[in-house]
């Protein structure tokens, strides 16, 4: 068993308009110095995956089910106030658009005071050197001062710096990005990945990073898991996913990764439509209204649900058509076009 | 004996002096204090105070808690014109005479109270004398001396520092040319008005014979200040008692406490028991509450008297229990309409009979809230409660609603066969007065006459509307609501300054409507009159005058609807008053 | 910081300044458009059946016959210089700030304005009280439990307490609780706090109570909408991912951040309570500004309502300064310039 195995995770929210499925049977595991990538486009259900892991959906109006181990223990049905007890020191989380998600009220300092004090009973003093010294490490220069400011003081990238340090104040052994360079600009989006790699070996801690792009995961992560309409549609090593992709859909993906050499409005496979709605999911393979391939099924695109099956050595596909039939396309078709920049 | 006049009264000044000598001594025998003997607590009934005095005792201490929905004018006694202001002040001060306490027609005379007697006419009518008694003081141990009485006099002749009280005396004096107060002109000798001829003798000198001189004089005017202790508009805040009370605070438009005057003399004064201990005053007290107040018990005494809110009354007068605790006195007090002569068709005298045929006066009297919180219907100006007063009645109609024949008829003769429009004035902020504007507009219509009610605010009624000479020629104004008490109960008090023309001024009118020549010879002949019975049947001719003329419209002699405070002792309806004697009051 | 509170200062000075003139006007220049003379407006302060001549003595002692710019102008020297004040017997010197003397009780205003205060803000301060604790927590609890019973019960009855008038509600009050039970004290009842704390809250309970119930209303209809939005916040969700208890969540993060709209509100409604609690004072019969105004009005006494106005709106300035200052410290995103 891995540091985190999720399995078979199920999150329902009953709503007026019908039950939203936003994660539907989804497993996956993240051990301990390694780096889970989790991509897919807004509302494929990744952030409340990361929630659901949490527990931040207890008490609310989800409905979950399903297993999530950490370090041995089961969670879901663990009590509320035993997991509240294991966030933020065991497990933490980084969110996208840090000036949102700091308190606009309170300072940078006082609010990782605030992180640290919760997990650990020391003084203020203690924790304010704490936070002086963890502003330090996330590469905050004066940090002694700048402890002080508020969020709406700080750069964008200073600003998820701090957020980092913030998560990063307690230790935790299982760290979640969602989305954490989406509000920065490119080149400071490298430097924080550099810095959540760096820590993460310093803290041999779990990584999952949460992003609908391909490219930011594309250095760091060790496995990656695509996402779509609430379920896994591919998962393997980061080499897999790059090298021998198989689903359409992260063909699609891999097509639409902004790069630095090129207009970020350029896409050279492009996906067409929009994401599924997830009351009612399309039938058969949620993917088969956006798949340019998906006559080539014998018909069950609309009428089966395809399984998630290994394709080879770990690396699982969710796909109708058959292995052959994927790797010639890849081979033939999608690869030539890729590596014609 | 019923309406026993002043002059009466004086001519049988040997008596009354056998009598306040006798009250000296034990109390005169109409004293409550003598009739309560400790007995068991008096059984509530309606109209128990009217005749007599209701839970007589004379044990003496406790508070009398009194409270006040406004504010004095002024607690000087040279600058109030108020009823119950008369009436409470007598707690700190005394007057040369005042009115006999107690309930019953006696209220309505008056006896001798810093005087040995009533006043000595002289000179047909023009020269009034009247003596001190001796042992009376100021709450300093100071003697109170006839130059005292007359200083006062003198003082409150100074209406830019005076503005407030009653002007009978500056009119009615014969003040020097030059005197402008005793502040201002300090040196001139007012002594061809007033004067102390000895230590306990006040003369005063009038300019033309006047007969209720007595009435005058029991006025806070003639109240003594000492002149070393006058502090001008400011003796309001620290007024020098005479009477069985002083001021112990005062905090002008809060609240304000009397505590007993040691320096009082019971012997020089049978007509105050003074039962309470200390008296508390509260004043600007939300009316609504201060009834709540008063039916729970928490306050002994309303001041301003005039009766019961109709929010309270909607609660008292259906509970037998609270209906027993009130009394329902008829008031020297008329609600009516000016049917004004300025503007045509009005001018025309058959126009106005016009308006008094085609009046409903049950309709109106509804109005006015009914027999028992308005009042009987009234036919003619003067109210029942004023000194000879007679009722008649020049307009009667079948069961009181209106003769539509003799209206029509009146209106032919004014040239006006089909009626006219013309406009009422009333104060919109009192709700029956607005009432009675339209049961007029309803009862005028049935004849043709078309009335334009107009609303104005009652603390500008007088001086900017329906009391403005131009403003009601020139808005076409032909009635206006209103309402007059007496200031006291004989024909001059209460008819003078409603229907002598010679008052009518640009602004400030209460004379909103009569208008006539006739009218005010008569008014001079009656205040010449020596002969009280002769005096009182020339007030009736006067009021007969008024209402051939057309120019008042009776409504309501006003009722009041007065309720006896729980735990009061000695209570009783004085007529003179209008109110319950407030001297007389004792707390159990 | 300082110049923004200067140029603050001086344009609450202007409109002060604004606020007089236009109190003033109305109060000489509407009778005048009726047509009123000097001695129609003088006759308003003179006994009943006063004499033409008493009447041209007080048209003339109250200035009336000047014009209306002359008489704004005598006022505000008094205001700033002090005024002499003619009493008969002597004449008092009236220092500024003089606010001069009532027309009706011959009283100067500025002294009786300083002794009405602390009533007003003893009404006031223990009402704010009651009502910001009452309505924000019926606030929060409503929010977080919305669409239940008690979110429904208590939504409702501050729909009552908005609508319902003071006087309604104060008056039912007092025969309820005063004179029917006998749990508080009567109207017209009051003790000042130095004298005896416990009487002084005794007194008041029910008009704070009273009055506390207006505004707790809508306080707590306000608190329960920022606290949804709020609570809806991505800071939110980043607190409890750092494991913070849900009470702290809520009190800490939720309620902070909800609070700054409740302060400015709280600012201006504060300022205008003690510049008078007009009704509440009507009614319970409360010796402050507020009843003194009223009086003042019914009996159209300038000097005291040019005072009342000049405090009230003085009052209400300061508030919103403070207020503005606050929202400074509250929300460290404000700057002031």
């Amino acid at each position: 068993m891995s540091f985190l195995d999720v399995k078979d995770l199920k999150i329902h929210f009953p709503t007026d308009d019908g039950l939203v499925k936003s994660v539907d049977g989804l497993s996956f595991g993240v051990e301990r110095g390694k780096t889970l990538g989790i991509v897919g486009e807004s509302g494929s259900g990744k952030s409340v995956t990361s929630l659901g892991v949490l527990g931040l959906h207890k008490g609310g109006r989800a409905k979950l089910s399903g297993e999530i181990w950490l370090d041995g223990e089961e969670l879901i049905s663990a009590s509320a106030e035993h997991v509240r007890g294991l966030r933020g020191k065991k497990m933490a989380m980084i969110f996208q658009d840090p000036l949102s998600s700091m308190h606009p009220f309170y300072t940078v300092g006082h609010q990782i005071i605030e992180a640290y004090r919760i997990h650990h009973k020391v003084t203020k003093q203690v924790a304010r050197k704490h936070a002086i010294d963890m502003l330090g490490r996330v590469g905050i220069p004066e940090p002694a001062r700048r402890v002080d400011s508020y969020p709406h003081e700080f750069s964008g990238g200073m600003r998820q710096r701090a957020m980092i340090a913030m998560a990063l104040s307690c230790d935790p052994e299982l760290l979640i990005a969602d989305e954490p360079t989406t509000a920065l600009d490119v080149t400071v989006q490298a430097q924080i990945l550099d810095l959540m790699v760096d820590l993460q070996r310093e803290f041999n801690s779990a990584l999952i990073i949460i992003t609908h792009d391909l490219g930011v995961v594309a250095q760091v992560s060790d496995d990656i898991l695509v996402m779509y309409g609430g379920k896994c549609v591919e998962y393997g090593s980061a080499d897999d996913i790059f090298y021998r992709p198989e689903h359409p859909y992260t063909w699609g993906l891999l097509g639409s990764m902004p790069r630095l050499d090129r207009e970020p409005t350029e896409r050279l496979l492009p996906i067409k439509g929009s994401p599924p709605s997830l009351i009612n999911v399309p039938p058969g393979c949620a993917f088969h209204p956006r798949c340019p391939y998906a006559e080539r099924t014998d018909g069950k695109a609309d009428t089966e649900v395809p399984d998630l099956a290994e394709t080879e050595g770990g690396h699982l596909v969710r796909c109708h058509m058959s292995r052959t039939e994927r790797r010639t396309l890849w081979e033939t078709e999608i690869k030539p076009v890729l590596e014609t920049q | 004996m019923r309406r026993k006049s002043a002059l009466a009264a004086a001519a049988t000044a040997a008596l009354a002096l056998v009598l306040s000598a006798c009250g000296g001594g034990g109390g005169t025998p109409q004293q409550p204090a003598q009739s309560a003997t400790g007995g068991a607590a008096a059984q509530p009934a309606a109209n128990a105070a009217l005749t007599q005095v209701f839970n007589p005792s004379t044990k003496k201490g406790g508070t009398l808690k009194a409270a006040h929905s406004s504010d004095w004018d002024s607690l000087d006694p040279g600058d109030t014109y108020y009823g119950y202001s008369f009436n409470f002040g007598r707690f700190y001060w005394r007057t040369l005479t005042m009115y006999k306490p107690g309930p019953g027609p006696e209220g309505n005379t008056v006896i001798p109270d810093l005087a040995e007697g009533l006043g000595t006419p002289s000179d047909e009518g023009k020269t009034w004398t009247y003596k001190l008694k001796s042992g009376l003081k100021f709450e300093d141990g100071t003697p109170i001396t006839a130059k005292d009485v007359a200083y006062a006099v003198a003082r409150s002749f100074d209406k830019e520092t005076f503005p407030h009280g009653p002007s009978y005396l500056n009119e009615l004096l014969d003040w020097p040319k030059d005197f402008k107060g005793v502040y201002k002109s300090p040196d001139v000798d007012y002594k061809s008005a007033v004067e102390a001829t000895d230590d306990t003798t006040v003369v005063f000198h009038l300019k033309k014979p006047f007969s209720d001189m007595d009435y005058i004089v029991q006025m806070p005017m003639t109240a003594p200040v000492p002149k070393d202790k006058d502090t001008g508009a400011k003796y309001r805040e620290k007024v020098i008692s005479s009477g069985p009370y002083k001021f112990e605070t005062n905090e002008i438009g809060k609240s304000f406490v009397l505590v007993r005057n040691d320096q009082w003399d019971p012997a020089t004064d049978p007509n105050r028991p003074a039962l309470p201990e200390r008296i508390e005053v509260q004043l600007n007290v939300n009316a609504d509450d201060l009834d709540n107040q008063l039916i729970s018990g928490d306050i002994h005494l309303d001041i301003p008297g005039t009766g019961l809110q109709p929010a309270a009354l909607g609660k008292v007068l259906p509970d037998p229990a609270l209906k027993a605790r009130t009394d329902n006195p008829t008031i020297p007090r008329l609600w009516y309409v000016s049917v004004i002569p300025d503007n045509p068709p009005l001018d025309n005298v058959e126009c106005r009979k016009a308006v008094l045929w085609a009046a409903d006066r049950v309709a109106n009297q509804t109005a006015y809230g009914g027999p028992v919180a308005g009042g009987d219907l009234a036919t003619n100006v003067m109210p029942p409660p004023i000194a000879g007063q007679e009722k008649f009645d020049l307009y009667t109609s079948p069961e009181n609603k209106g003769d539509e024949a003799k209206a029509k008829e009146a209106l032919a003769a004014c040239g006006q066969p089909n009626g006219f429009s013309t406009t009422m004035a009333f104060r919109s902020d009192r709700p029956r007065e607005k009432a009675l504007a339209e049961a007029m507009q309803q009862a005028l219509a049935k004849v043709g006459i078309k009335l334009t009610l107009k609303g104005f605010p009652a603390s500008s009624y007088f001086s900017d509307y329906a009391g403005n000479v131009d403003y009601v020629k020139k808005n076409g104004i032909g009635l206006a609501g209103h309402g007059w008490g007496s200031d006291w109960p004989t024909g001059y008090g209460f008819m003078q300054a409603i229907v002598d023309s010679r008052t009518i001024r640009p602004a400030g009118n209460y004379n909103l409507s009569v208008k006539n020549a006739e009218v005010d010879k008569l008014i001079d002949q009656a205040s010449a009159e020596l002969d009280a019975t002769a005096r009182e049947k020339l007030w009736v001719d006067v009021d007969k005058k008024v209402m051939e003329d057309a120019s008042i419209l009776p409504v309501v002699w006003a009722k009041a609807l007065l309720m006896r405070g729980q735990g009061v002792t000695n209570v009783a309806y004085n007529e003179g008053q209008s109110m319950y004697d407030y001297i007389l009051l004792g707390v159990q | 910081m300082l110049t923004y509170i200067i140029r603050r200062l001086i344009g609450a000075f202007a409109m002060l300044i604004v606020i007089s003139m236009v109190t003033f006007g109305i109060f000489f220049v509407v009778p005048q458009w009726a047509g009123a003379t000097p001695e129609a407006m003088a006759s308003r302060y003179v006994g009943r059946a006063a004499t033409p001549e008493t009447v041209a003595l007080i048209a003339e002692r109250l200035g009336f016959n000047d014009p209306v710019a002359v008489q704004y102008g005598r006022f505000m020297k008094g205001v700033f210089a002090g005024a002499e004040y003619d009493y008969g017997a002597g004449v008092e010197q009236c220092p500024a700030p003089c606010f001069g003397y009532s027309f009706i009780s011959g009283q100067p205003v500025w002294p009786e304005l300083v002794n009405r205060m602390p009533v007003t803000f003893s009404l006031a301060i223990g009402a704010a009280v009651i009502w910001v604790l009452a309505g924000v927590s019926v606030g929060v609890l409503s929010a977080l439990r919305r669409g239940s019973f008690f979110d429904r019960l208590s939504m409702g009855t501050a729909l009552a307490g908005v609508s319902l008038p003071i006087f309604f509600t104060g008056m039912i009050s007092l025969v309820v609780f005063s004179y029917g039970l006998g749990w508080t004290a009567p109207g017209g009842a009051y003790v000042p706090f130095t004298q005896n704390p416990a009487l002084w809250a005794y007194d008041l309970l029910l008009p704070w109570i009273t009055l506390a119930f207006l505004f707790a209303a809508g306080y707590a209809r306000l608190t329960r909408a920022g606290m949804l939005e709020t609570m809806g916040e991505d800071y939110i969700r980043t607190a409890r991912a750092k494991g913070l208890r849900e009470r702290e969540v809520v009190v800490k993060h939720g309620l902070r951040a909800a609070l700054t709209p409740i302060l400015t509100l709280f600012g201006i409604d504060f300022g205008l309570l003690i510049g008078g609690a007009v009704l509440t004072e009507t009614t319970y019969t409360l010796p402050g500004l507020g009843q003194y105004a009223i009086l003042a009005i019914r009996n159209q006494d300038l000097p005291p309502v040019m005072g009342f106005v000049l405090v009230a709106a003085t009052f209400v300035v300061i508030a919103s300064l403070i207020v503005d200052m606050l929202y400074a410290v509250v929300d460290p995103r404000v700057r002031l310039s």
